[in-house]
């Protein structure tokens, strides 16, 4: 699919991280920019990431108008995205629901549908009968603890095949001359001129990254690691907003398929939807400590079970077939951090929390831009790093994580 | 599951506690420039190793109390500064 290289010793841009927001921005740079000269480095193998680990929903009903412009375009990208990049990435747009059990839900559920209608994105509230219509195995009686009072419907949303993005943009960012660097972990990035130890930091300049493989110099580093966000930053002398957390997932054995659309409860912090295999995919919020280990525990898949069951009765004697855990790496606002750093030719496009899959490709062509321009592009003029100095959050209540 | 040991309440479960995250000194506030009071509020360390964090014994005691985790094993030690 994608060649192996030697290193060379300098790069007109390097990507630390190959997962979906790397792989994109290196083949957002080459096709839209004709910057070629560009290494992705990946301390592991492609997509081993969050890019693989996510629960692969798509969707752009957020809350904030930056959101729900910002996600939308990456909706459409994921929409034509076989055609563009000539692999099958199974994407079914088969509708996405948000359930509400209480009225301040329901009423966040509001707040978003005419938000995302202002913003021309499909989405509505629904009731709790056309929720049953919609997905026929939820009940929807007012007998349980949490009642399903409605739902944000959005009949755009869908799940898409994770690896296969990764896959799709890996291959094509190749076939047009990125050079992408496996098991090629970064141990430092060479910065001078800064304020901090080593002349890092603030007013700094990069110069280049070291690596387990040598040096190289680049006048451009891009940081779009997951989990390892602040630590590699960290080399920059750029602290970031950031807390990691993991998030847990897990599978069940496939079944028949019953479950048409994608279901989301952010009061019982779980959402779920059916694979073309059949099997359930089960998500959940990110752990309330955070750590960088990655083992599942049994008290999730104890509270899951429990909350699947609340919402789906029926699926009592279903067995899971495994779980696993990804890295989230949570900021103050729920919005990831993007674009220019304050040390010059140092960029980030972390802060992914539980939304980066769905924004990847969009990620991938804004950070091409802001890098094509010298300027962060318009679309993520708000996710810059100094809204955290200057005070200018983007509460984004409409994230995977924030329960309502 | 992470047991964490309050110095009043001995062993817990992580549950039964809530983690208030990397312990942070609060500048003064009447003092304090706003960037300095920004990054208190949202800039973390975030290592990959030992963090001194702060936990609240929220079904117990309801005190506020420091140790020592390491963010790659959770293995905690007693913060003795």
């Amino acid at each position: 699919m994608w060649r192996r290289h030697t290193l060379k010793s300098h790069y007109d841009v390097i990507i630390i991280g190959g997962g979906i927001h790397g792989l994109a921005t290196a083949y957002y740079l080459a096709k839209n920019h004709g910057i070629t000269n560009v290494a992705v480095v990946d301390k592991g193998y492609l997509g081993g990431g969050g890019s693989g680990r996510n629960t692969a929903i798509v969707r752009s009903n957020y809350l904030t108008p930056e959101g729900v412009a910002f996600y939308d375009r990456s909706l459409e990208l994921y929409n034509t995205m076989a055609t563009d990049l000539n692999l099958n990435v199974m994407f079914s747009r088969r509708g996405h629901l948000t359930l509400a059990h209480t009225d301040s839900a329901l009423r966040t559920m509001n707040w978003r549908a005419e938000v995302n209608k202002l913003a021309g994105v499909d989405s509505s509230v629904i009731g709790p009968q056309e929720v049953k219509e919609l997905a026929p195995s939820l009940d929807v009686s007012t007998g349980t603890r949490y009642p399903i009072l409605g739902a944000l419907y959005h009949p755009p949303g869908g799940i898409v095949r994770h690896d296969a993005v990764v896959w799709g943009y890996a291959r094509a960012a190749d076939h047009l001359g990125v050079e992408l660097h496996q098991e090629t972990e970064v141990l430092d990035i060479l910065v001078t001129g800064g304020e901090g130890p080593d002349g890092k930091g603030h007013g700094g300049k990069v110069t280049g990254i070291r690596t387990n493989r040598g040096d190289i110099s680049s006048p451009v580093v891009v940081n779009c690691t997951a989990g390892w966000a602040s630590l590699i930053s960290n080399m920059a002398g750029v602290p970031l907003p950031i807390t990691t957390h993991p998030l847990q997932a897990a599978v069940t054995e496939p079944c028949k398929v019953f479950l048409p659309t994608v279901v989301v409860s952010g009061s019982l912090h779980v959402y779920v939807s059916q694979t073309d295999r059949g099997e359930l995919v089960f998500g959940a919020s990110v752990d309330p400590v955070g750590t960088y280990r990655v083992n599942g525990t049994l008290e999730f898949i104890e509270e899951l079970a429990g909350h699947v069951l609340e919402l789906m009765p029926g699926i009592s004697k279903m067995r899971l077939l495994r779980q696993w855990s990804g890295l989230c790496d949570m900021t103050p606002d729920y919005s990831p951090v993007m674009g220019y750093t304050q040390v010059a030719g140092y960029l980030v496009d972390v802060g992914w929390g539980t939304y980066g899959f769905k924004a990847g490709p969009v990620s991938g062509e804004t950070m091409a831009e802001s890098i094509a321009i010298g300027r962060n592009a318009d679309l993520i003029a708000s996710f810059g790093i100094e809204r955290f100095t200057e005070g200018d959050l983007v509460g984004e209540k409409g994230a995977a994580a924030v329960g309502h | 599951m992470i047991v964490v040991p309050c110095p009043n309440c001995g062993p817990r479960n992580a549950s039964d506690l809530r983690n208030c995250g990397e312990t942070v000194v609060r500048p003064n506030p009447s003092t304090t420039s706003l960037r300095e009071w920004r990054t208190y509020l949202y800039i973390r360390e975030n290592p990959a190793g030992w963090l001194t964090e702060t936990w609240y014994c929220r079904n117990g005691c309801r005190r506020y109390f420091t140790i020592e985790r390491n963010t790659s094993t959770n293995e905690i030690r007693e913060n003795n500064s």
